[in-house]
């Protein structure tokens, strides 16, 4: 066990007895890991890349970038021109963005499929819904920053929301915007809070790994496992190696935007410099707030379409109690798994209305699909908890699965050992 | 036993090549980064500026901002010339010929940055006819050389050429 | 357990993929689709093209269109024009660049520089403003990628030019547009025949002249477009190589751990 770890060196000793790094290298290296975790589990290491690379590349953005409104939009175009490889670094950084959502989203329904977040992932998952509330905070200030006509636009509708709010919301917009419009006291404290936030991520991904550490990683079987047993495998070099192989492929399609489509994910009306009296004819968040985007507009009403999209969010975090089924992955739980199903083609049915005008057919759709949302949390997870007849879960890794789609690692395994 | 010590070496080439194509990757990915600090083509762009100094008389000098810093810019009347060129090298702490500090006698162009701690020296003042730094008390004489004080080198002379009798280029 | 997984992810492309698409092409007409030189991921700039690009610019757009963040020197860089630095620095010159103040406190004019921003033909919106009946000529240094549809929109503006049908009302100063959002401009057809003789001879037609500031316009928009796309390639097939001597390497290495079943 890693707590037993021993230096080798006498400087080694001399360090660790004093800060115990040694040891919590050896236990992360030692950190005994399901064998049978397929690529959905690589996404954690790929986030942790994508955060890295987003601060990395936003510090250096900061040395060039110029926090006001007269100057924001040109000292972005003297990075991409004039700074060295100013280009790259911003464009890795704008799509960094994109990529760092969709590993998150990936990363939500593997825990949604797997039931990662039951019982007793529970904090595990709590944190990591409050680094995703911070990546949205983050992201749409980010956006503000280059001060084009979406950055502003986007800006003035999201902090007007909060004037729905009864009594207060007037001053608190007011407060918000620190003036009685967005504008510059607008940007400079958005500059601020943007370079503030990941670092208040990276302290709750620690707490967010800490606690996985705990009582180890769940698996796609689902059931708890011993560790270290023959069903686990060091992290170092099984699961580091893994890691890599995935996060390599995810460089792949993360160059392939960078390089050769790096604005097909953003909005062209951002290249058009703010303008206080020209409102764009469809203002749109980035691609991965639209389902959010979606849910708000659904309601006629402007304090219930915010009261709405903030629920949509916190009832994310109530999940580990709406869904209290025993069995935690969905490979074993038939019916729960048709409504996974479901949910997905759901969220992407309310991002592909969020980018359409908020009339017609696509409001019906959103109206549909948001109800949905809140059934699937609110009534279909907590009756398929009490009703659901789930198949049998096998008793550990290395055994074969009685029921239910196998998987076919392990049923070469079981085949090697009859 | 021979079959097991080729698949050891086929997995550690395997492995070895893996490392060292991916510190490759590490290395290249690493400098964008390091040369973004590098001046960027707008300042490399402002590099070099142009100054007109057909209205400078005799005996008087102008200051101009070059890269962000000060240029004195000084026409030196005959006997400053003859000073700044008797002097004996052995008394200069920083030991340096007049003739190899300027390109025509007449005109004196060098950096106006105190080489103590960066200070602007003032011009004529000081003991030697030349410039007085205030901050640390160096005094520089008629060709810019550190006389007496705590400065080590005498002023830079920065690049510079004529384009014509009228107009110096520095930079 | 693979098979799930990859209907999964092709269904997640599918629908991402077709929201996407279907999001940018709200315009009910087709634009104009031209080849490209820079199109796709080899895509290179034409360097004569540019030139001729650039000589439209200053003798047609010049007169309303500002393009300042744009600097003389850019046209001698790398990846664009390409024009020599004597050139570059004749072309500067032609300009009356405001500078200052002086001694006196006084702005005075002078003969342009290499590191100047293009000038502009105003010297503020609102002055371009009244002087286009209330329309805005928007700077054109990131023009292309401000449009939806890119170069081919600019393309399709500029050539898309007719009477209008029937019954559609047109004010004074407000022309017909088969692709502009709701088919008025407040700009008059800029191009024609021969409305430049271009220096290398090359023909000018109204198509040639519109390709040709349409390129020089790409490039403003995208002056690192070469060096990335060369870049991108290096980049991609050396992750390709890398990710399969790291599969390689896992899959040796897992090895020990699927046999001891």
């Amino acid at each position: 066990m890693s707590e037993s770890y021993k230096p080798t060196t006498k400087f080694g000793k001399w360090f660790n007895d004093r800060l115990p790094l040694l040891t919590l290298s050896a236990h992360l290296r030692e950190y005994p890991t399901p064998k049978n975790l397929n690529y959905w589990w690589t996404f954690g290491g790929i986030l942790t890349f994508c955060l890295i690379s987003q601060i990395i590349t936003g510090v250096v953005l900061g040395m060039h970038y110029v926090a006001h409104a007269d100057m924001a939009f040109s000292s972005i175009e003297h990075i991409m021109r004039d700074v060295n490889y100013g280009w790259l670094i911003r464009y890795i950084h704008s799509n960094g963005a994109s990529m760092f959502f969709l590993a998150v989203y990936i990363h939500i329904f593997r825990s949604l499929f797997y039931g990662s977040y039951k019982s007793p992932r529970e904090i595990i998952w709590i944190l990591g819904m409050l680094i995703y509330l911070l990546m949205m905070a983050t992201a749409f200030m980010g956006y503000v920053l280059p001060w084009g006509q979406m950055s502003f636009w986007g800006a003035t509708v999201i902090t007007n929301l909060f004037s729905a709010i009864p009594l207060v919301g007037d001053s608190i917009v007011t407060w918000l915007w620190g003036g009685y419009a967005v504008d510059n006291p607008t940007l400079t404290r958005f500059f601020s809070l943007h370079y503030l936030f990941p670092f208040l991520i990276l302290g709750l991904v620690i707490l967010h790994i800490w606690a996985l550490h705990v009582p180890g990683n769940n698996n796609p079987v689902g059931i708890d496992i011993k560790k270290p047993s023959k069903d686990t495998v060091p992290f170092h070099p099984y699961i580091t190696i893994k890691d890599l192989f995935a996060l390599l492929v995810f460089l792949i399609i993360f160059s392939g935007f960078i390089f050769f489509a790096p604005n097909i994910l953003g909005h062209s009306d951002n290249y058009i410099e703010a303008n206080p009296l020209v409102t764009p004819k469809h203002i749109v968040p980035e691609w991965y707030l639209l389902p959010f985007y979606a849910i708000l507009r659904s309601v006629p009403d402007k304090l219930g379409g915010v009261i709405l999209l903030f629920a949509s969010i916190f009832i994310l975090m109530a999940l580990p109690w709406l869904d209290s089924a025993k069995v935690r992955s969905a490979i074993f739980r038939p019916i729960y798994k048709k409504f996974f199903w479901l949910l997905i083609i759901d969220v992407l049915a309310l991002g592909y209305v969020g980018a359409m005008p908020a009339e017609g057919v696509y409001l019906l759709v959103a109206r549909v699909a948001t109800i949905y949302y809140f059934a699937h949390f609110l009534i279909i997870l907590p009756v398929l908890s009490r009703i659901e007849k789930t198949d049998p879960v096998p008793l550990s890794i290395s055994e074969p699965v009685f029921s239910g789609m196998p998987k076919t690692e392990m049923m070469r395994s079981y085949k090697n050992n009859v | 036993m021979n079959k097991s010590g080729k698949k050891n070496n086929r997995r550690s080439f395997l492995f070895t090549a893996s490392y060292t194509l991916g510190a490759v990757g590490i290395g290249a990915t690493v400098w964008p980064f390091i040369h973004q600090m590098n001046p960027d083509s707008s300042v490399k762009a402002l590099a070099t500026t142009e100054v007109d100094v057909s209205q400078i008389q005799p005996g008087k000098s102008i200051t101009v901002l070059w890269r962000g810093k000060p240029v004195f810019i000084k026409r030196r009347t005959q006997e400053e010339i003859a000073e700044a060129q008797s002097v004996n090298l052995k008394e200069l702490k920083h030991p340096e010929k007049d003739e190899d500090r300027v390109k025509k006698s007449e005109w004196l162009v060098m950096l106006g940055i105190c080489t103590h701690l960066g200070c602007v020296p003032l011009a004529d003042k000081g003991e030697y006819n030349g410039w007085f730094c205030p901050c640390h008390g160096s005094h520089y004489d008629t060709s810019g050389r550190i006389r007496k004080g705590p400065a080590p080198v005498n002023m830079e002379i920065p690049k510079y050429k004529f384009i014509d009798d009228n107009t110096i280029m520095i930079g | 357990m693979f098979k799930y997984n990859f209907r999964i992810f092709f269904v997640s492309f599918v629908i991402f993929s077709f929201s996407m698409v279907a999001s940018q092409t709200e315009e009910k007409i087709e634009l104009i689709k031209i080849d490209w030189s820079f199109k796709g991921i080899t895509g290179k700039f034409d360097r004569a093209s540019l030139q001729r690009g650039y000589q439209v610019y200053t003798e047609v757009c010049a007169s309303c269109h500002s393009m300042n963040l744009l600097s003389y020197r850019n046209l001698g860089e790398e990846g664009g024009p390409e024009f020599s630095v004597d050139q570059v620095k004749a072309i500067a010159a032609n300009f009356e660049v405001t500078d200052g103040p002086n001694n006196d406190g006084e702005m005075f004019t002078r003969p342009g520089r290499p590191s100047d921003k293009f000038v502009s033909p105003y010297p503020n919106v609102q002055a371009a403003m009244a002087a286009n009946g209330g329309a805005y000529p928007p700077d054109m240094s990131v023009l292309v990628k401000a449009r939806k549809g890119g170069a081919n929109y600019i393309y399709s503006v500029l050539m898309g030019y007719e009477d209008p049908p029937q019954d559609f009302q047109l004010s004074d100063g407000v022309y017909y547009n088969k692709y502009m959002d709701g088919n008025k401009i407040k700009m008059s057809k800029p191009i024609a025949d021969d409305i430049v003789s271009y220096a290398d001879g090359t023909k000018a037609t109204e198509s040639q002249i519109a390709k040709d500031v349409t390129t020089f316009l790409a490039w403003s928009s995208e002056p690192h477009l070469e060096k990335r796309h060369k870049m991108g390639m290096k980049v991609v097939i050396y992750l390709i190589i890398l990710t399969l001597l790291v599969y390689l390497s896992m899959k040796r290495l897992w090895s020990r751990i699927d046999s001891k079943e």
